[in-house]
């Protein structure tokens, strides 16, 4: 952006002016790399949130799109700006959305735990592996991440049905005479939930233990210290980051999850996300589904600034 | 951290390998299984795949998604790349701030709330300049774009801060200009990562149900949406077919890119040292 002088001869040579657009597009290339991925991203990403944030602020009308205008034109030429809290009055009024944001809250801080306590150990017992093993395991716990995840709850439909494989094998066995209700509960969320959120509590963990210097543990056991004194007092306060980062990973996510409250829990396990998307989709009372959005945005905007926090912590390092 | 493991550990890793692969392998074995009720069996069969290949609703969204895929992760591998090395190479700009935060929140946000933002999105555009004038294959990429874009953007800005600045800071030394750093430096020695964001940008994409879900229109109708639709009322022997295939084709594919990576990467290891030998 350095030559701003403009030659009168500009438009007899052009191959000189085509040189000096190259030169110019050299030296604004770094404004072009930012803003091409910055643009496309408040456009795509950004902008959307505003446009929710305004239909929220709608009423339903039978039009198309289904909600009022936010700012009207009057003959006069007033602008009246209606903003109208309805919506978002009537979600903290009924019960069943309160009710639904405390289900999905309680569902997915204990699958979040459950993963946590699964996770843990397991990401210990990789990053102890030998060289060759730990990273056959690591591929094991990435390749999930690259299979369907549709699949890999429809996986557990066939396990959890009343003649599914483990009541199958409960009979067969001898433990039960009649099949235990198992799909479209409770617990096959949780379970759903645990199997495919897994792996993102485990591989932070893992990039947070594997950067763990050993001597501090050979210290602690050369001054006495037993090995469950080691892991309290040194091991896990030095994990804290990588168990935020995993927990975090899970929670956010399952808070808003759809598809396995939808394919589990059938119409017996209530989730925000489900909600939302029947509201959408069902109800068409786009307004409403605005609302929800927004208060569910709301609840995880302090979770999703903390993990931006430490992203860009362990960028830094 | 070379220690042994601990007998607790070894039976954790066990116990937890088992549960992340045995239902997998289950949806396996039983979609060769020839009764119509899937957890029955009934002798083995391959009768789900004939009539699986049959189906040529399920050719059209296999299509329709690879299509989608494909153009998805082009798009998403040249913006997160871009991205990548805003965020890594060029310092403190102005808005690094919210454009940081842009690039992160997609991988956290609940696939709800940007599907249904992307739509209203999609759907304030049509009433204001009278595009997308219909939702579908369009639409569905540009969704697909958006989320994907961050992915590979964490992936190359792990890869950027990995390889250091020390080779680019020499050919500056050396009188190159950034542009030509960035281009006969940089991004060869970017390149396995921009393969394994664009696999991965590719498999996103192929995977989504959720987002696409909301900014599809009438017909079009990805592999994802076809199959939930299927599996909603229950358990169907054609899905296990159709399951065991994607499986199938997905290990194999990731198995032989992780193992080019890494050769690639021990290679390249292996000049640099070489290279830092000799000086």
């Amino acid at each position: 952006m350095t030559d701003n002088t403009f030659p009168n001869d500009l438009t007899k040579n052009p191959r000189g002016m085509i040189q000096r657009a190259l030169n110019k597009l050299q030296s604004s290339w770094r404004t072009i790399v930012i803003l091409i991925p910055f643009i496309w991203l408040s456009l795509f990403f950004l902008a959307p949130f505003f446009i929710v944030g305004k239909i929220s602020l709608a009423e339903l009308a039978i039009s198309s799109p289904p909600f009022t205008k936010m700012i009207e034109w009057k003959d006069s030429g007033i602008i009246t700006i209606r903003l109208i809290f309805d919506n978002f009055i009537y979600i903290f009024e009924d019960p069943l959305y309160l009710r639904t944001y405390m289900n999905s809250l309680r569902i997915s801080i204990t699958s979040t735990i459950i993963c946590l306590f699964i996770g843990y150990p397991i990401a210990y017992g990789i990053v102890r592996s030998g060289p060759v093993v730990k990273k056959l395991l690591l591929f094991a716990i990435i390749l999930p991440f690259w299979t369907s995840f549709l699949l890999r709850v429809y996986a557990w439909m066939g396990l959890l049905s009343d003649q599914g494989t483990i009541n199958n094998l409960l009979i067969s066995m001898g433990f039960i005479d009649d099949p235990i209700k198992m799909l479209y509960t409770e617990f096959a969320v949780f379970v759903g939930i645990v199997y495919t959120y897994l792996p993102f509590m485990i591989l932070p963990l893992y990039a947070n233990m594997e950067k763990l210097d050993s001597t501090l543990n050979e210290a602690a056991a050369d001054l006495g210290a037993g090995p469950v004194v080691t892991f309290f007092r040194i091991t896990l306060p030095l994990t804290i980051p990588g168990i935020i980062a995993g927990s975090l990973l899970v929670f956010i996510p399952a808070t808003g999850e759809y598809v396995i409250p939808d394919l589990l829990g059938g119409g017996n396990v209530q989730m925000i996300g489900r909600l939302l998307y029947n509201e959408f989709a069902r109800n068409v009372d786009w307004p409403v589904a605005c609302a929800v959005a927004i208060v569910l945005l709301l609840l995880l905007v302090l979770p999703m600034a903390i993990y931006q926090h430490y992203q860009g912590k362990a960028a830094e390092e | 951290m070379y220690r042994k493991r601990s007998k607790f550990l070894t039976f954790m890793l066990i116990t937890g390998f088992s549960f992340l692969y045995i239902p997998m392998i289950l949806l396996i074995v039983y979609s060769f299984n020839y009764s119509k009720i899937v957890p029955i069996w009934g002798g083995w069969s391959t009768r789900w795949y004939t009539e699986l290949f049959k189906s040529e609703e399920v050719w059209e969204a296999v299509s329709l998604s690879l299509q989608i895929a494909f153009i998805n992760a082009m798009f998403a591998t040249i913006l997160g790349t871009l991205a990548g090395l805003a965020m890594v190479r060029f310092g403190k700009f102005r808005g690094r701030t919210l454009f940081g935060g842009m690039l992160v929140a997609p991988l956290v946000m609940p696939e709800v709330i940007t599907g249904l933002s992307l739509l209203v999105l999609f759907i304030s555009l049509e009433q204001l300049i009278g595009w997308p004038s219909e939702r579908g294959f369009t639409t569905i990429t540009i969704a697909h774009i958006t989320f994907s874009l961050a992915y590979v953007a964490v992936i190359i800005q792990a890869r950027l801060t990995g390889m250091g600045q020390d080779l680019e800071e020499a050919a500056a030394d050396l009188g190159a200009k950034p542009f030509k750093v960035l281009t006969s430096i940089t991004f060869p020695r970017l390149a396995p990562g921009m393969l394994s964001g664009w696999l991965l940008a590719f498999t996103l994409s192929l995977d989504d149900l959720v987002i696409s879900s909301f900014v599809t229109g009438p017909g079009a109708n990805t592999l994802p949406i076809l199959i939930f639709s299927r599996i909603r009322l229950g358990l169907r022997p054609d899905i296990n077919a159709l399951a065991t295939i994607i499986i199938l084709v997905v290990a194999i594919c990731v198995a032989i890119a992780a193992f080019i990576l890494f050769r690639q990467q021990k290679l390249q290891d292996q000049d640099e040292m070489m290279a830092a030998r000799e000086t």
